[in-house]
């Protein structure tokens, strides 16, 4: 009798699992979004170029654009300002890293090019989000990376090539690999182990 | 909030009582006179307010440009008053703040989707009337920033201060009863491919602020959250949704939640990437940390509070950590040689804050108050010179030194107390 209900219950569980990714549970909560629906939210831009749209853009291209757009809170010069952080710097602030006063620009800290064109994207410029092409990001990807010295003024990004650019501090992270530490709660700094 | 409006409207009213009895005798050969002017929903007492003799706020700012024109302190995002707080529910009202310099999002809950899709069979969009149909759970969780009580970057200054009160030095971690539905449920009804390992959580914010979570917590023990301490979520803490992920720094609770993408790799966004790794001095960041871990803080006496004089002072305050539940808090009231345990209250929840309490009695000499914090874990709240280790700096001025927030710091907080009565900041 007991073994007849545990071998029950066990089959039960069997069950659950293998369903676990077959059928929904709920009757009529919820429903299938269209096509239409999941692209016009689905703006993340994976660190391989996953994501990225068509279009190009170059820093010549880029230059006006900043001007325009960019330049009021980010200084003329990409400096920084009151109203928005230094976006122009590269190895020079590398060097600060290992100080107690580092910079963290884009050039001299961001592990990824794509996080770049991604954070314009979804964020850029202040109160209009949303209304930068495809293009324009490129080009402003562009121009910010080229006065950086990570790339060059010529230098066609797309989404073939920005996934590309080798960001100076791309290994300055730990863990390097997340697989390194399969137990996600000690990737960062727990109990005195660190990566 | 306007003291002297409620004068005001009663002098009119008298006012009005005082016109109908003049002309009372033809009042009844008149039309009825014009309804009262409404009263206002707090007057009528339809939603409630605090007595106007308690005026503990939160402090600090948004900080965006806007702000900062208008003549806002450059301090980062708004803390909590933990020195005035009771039991382990942070009033929503007074729960911390930080959406990195932008304005909460006002959004309309009948417009507002949340969209699973990615790597799913079943790519799915809810309502919010459609999520509240759903099973739910209700659970005590704290969600604290990683950059709460560290001594750089922004507010780190005034965390170091002398005079710094919990509010300066623990402000940024706010414990509630959150309600919603596990996300392992969704992703269930989504049915999660094999290939997922990730998930990237999105809001509705202006910058739709992602981050990239790991498969597993997702479905462990997350939550898209609708109502908080039985109200819906506040508008600053992600109305109509926000993601819960229990124990970890707060910048995976994601406010203004619309979206789920399944993915099979950590997506290197801004934040993630750019601003919430901490820094070592040899230059190498330690990113995707999550889990915090044990804390606890003294909120009462502490930094600020002035004792009246010797005699008896129950000790009280806060513990929690991302480990699972507090297990044990003790106290030292002298200078860190002996310690003994305090009394934990009910409820003891895990990754949720836990108020705890200590008789003691002020002999009106100098000395240092201390709380320690340990998880059910065995995790034990580590001093100072022990988080200096772990930083691989031989002296604590590394902290006070640098301008860089340095993350999960969560060293024990010591008060001292001087002769007269004042208590103040002890850290360095």
């Amino acid at each position: 009798m007991r073994f007849s209900k545990l071998l029950a219950s066990g089959i039960v569980l069997l069950a659950a699992g293998a369903s676990w990714a077959q059928t929904p549970s709920y009757s009529n909560v919820g429903r299938a979004p269209t096509k239409e629906e999941i692209q016009a939210w689905d703006i993340a831009i994976g660190p391989d170029g996953k994501g990225l749209p068509s279009g190009q853009g170059t820093a010549k291209e880029g230059a006006p654009i900043y001007a325009a757009k960019c330049a009021v809170c980010h200084g003329a010069a990409g400096q920084g300002g009151a109203l928005g952080p230094r976006v122009i710097g590269g190895k020079a602030d590398t060097a600060t890293l290992t100080t107690l006063r580092p910079v963290r620009s884009i050039g001299g800290y961001w592990p990824y090019a794509t996080s770049v064109w991604d954070f314009i994207n979804r964020a850029m410029p202040r109160s209009q989000t949303g209304t930068l092409t495809a293009n324009e990001v490129y080009s402003l990807t562009a121009f910010i990376l080229a006065k950086s010295e990570i790339i060059k003024e010529d230098d066609v990004l797309d989404a073939k090539t920005l996934p590309k650019v080798q960001m100076p501090n791309r290994n300055g992270f730990v863990p390097q690999k997340f697989e390194d530490i399969p137990d996600e709660r000690k990737r960062g700094c727990r109990q005195g182990v660190c990566p | 909030m306007h003291p002297k409006q409620p004068d005001r409207r009663r002098f009119l009213k008298n006012g009005a009582a005082l016109a109908g009895l003049a002309v009372g005798a033809s009042a009844s050969a008149r039309p009825l006179a014009a309804a009262p002017p409404p009263e206002r929903i707090d007057e009528l007492h339809l939603y409630g307010e605090r007595s106007r003799f308690v005026t503990s706020v939160r402090n600090g700012s948004i900080n965006n440009p806007e702000r900062r024109l208008k003549g806002e302190p450059t301090v980062f995002g708004l803390r909590t008053p933990l020195q005035d707080s009771a039991g382990i529910i942070t009033p929503s009202s007074l729960h911390f703040i930080i959406s990195h310099g932008f304005e909460p999002k006002d959004i309309n809950p009948q417009e507002h989707r949340l969209l699973i899709h990615g790597m799913v069979d079943r790519p799915l969009i809810f309502t919010l009337d459609e999520l509240k149909r759903l099973p739910f759970v209700t659970r005590f969780h704290f969600v604290e920033c990683h950059g709460n009580s560290n001594t750089g970057g922004l507010g780190g200054d005034a965390r170091v201060a002398v005079n710094a009160t919990p509010q300066e030095t623990h402000g940024f971690t706010s414990c509630s009863q959150w309600t919603g539905v596990p996300l392992s449920l969704l992703l269930k009804e989504a049915g999660v491919q094999k290939s997922a390992t990730w998930i990237v959580a999105e809001g509705a914010d202006e910058p739709k602020h992602s981050k990239s979570i790991p498969l597993g917590k997702a479905l462990d023990d997350a939550l898209v959250a609708y109502a908080q301490n039985g109200e819906p979520v506040r508008p600053e803490q992600g109305f109509p949704l926000r993601l819960v992920v229990p124990g970890w720094q707060g910048i995976n609770s994601v406010k203004w939640l619309r979206r789920i993408d399944l993915v099979d790799e950590p997506y290197m966004f801004m934040m993630e990437t750019s601003r919430y790794p901490s820094m070592r001095l040899d230059g190498k960041s330690r990113w995707f940390e999550f889990e915090l871990g044990p804390k606890s803080v003294i909120t009462r006496p502490a930094g600020g509070y002035q004792l009246p004089g010797r005699g008896f002072h129950e000790i009280t305050g806060l513990a929690w950590s991302g480990g699972g539940a507090v297990r044990r808090v003790e106290i030292s009231t002298d200078g860190g040689r002996t310690w003994k345990d305090a009394q934990l209250h009910d409820p003891i929840a895990s990754k949720s804050h836990t108020r705890f309490s200590s008789p003691w009695t002020w002999d009106g000499e100098e000395t240092i108050l201390q709380s320690r914090c340990t998880d059910d874990q065995g995790v034990v709240q580590p001093t100072m010179a022990e988080v200096a280790k772990l930083w691989n700096v031989d002296s604590v001025e590394f902290f006070r030194q640098t301008t860089q927030v340095v993350g999960d710091f969560n060293a024990i907080q010591p008060w001292k107390v001087n002769r007269d009565g004042s208590v103040q900041n002890a850290l360095f």
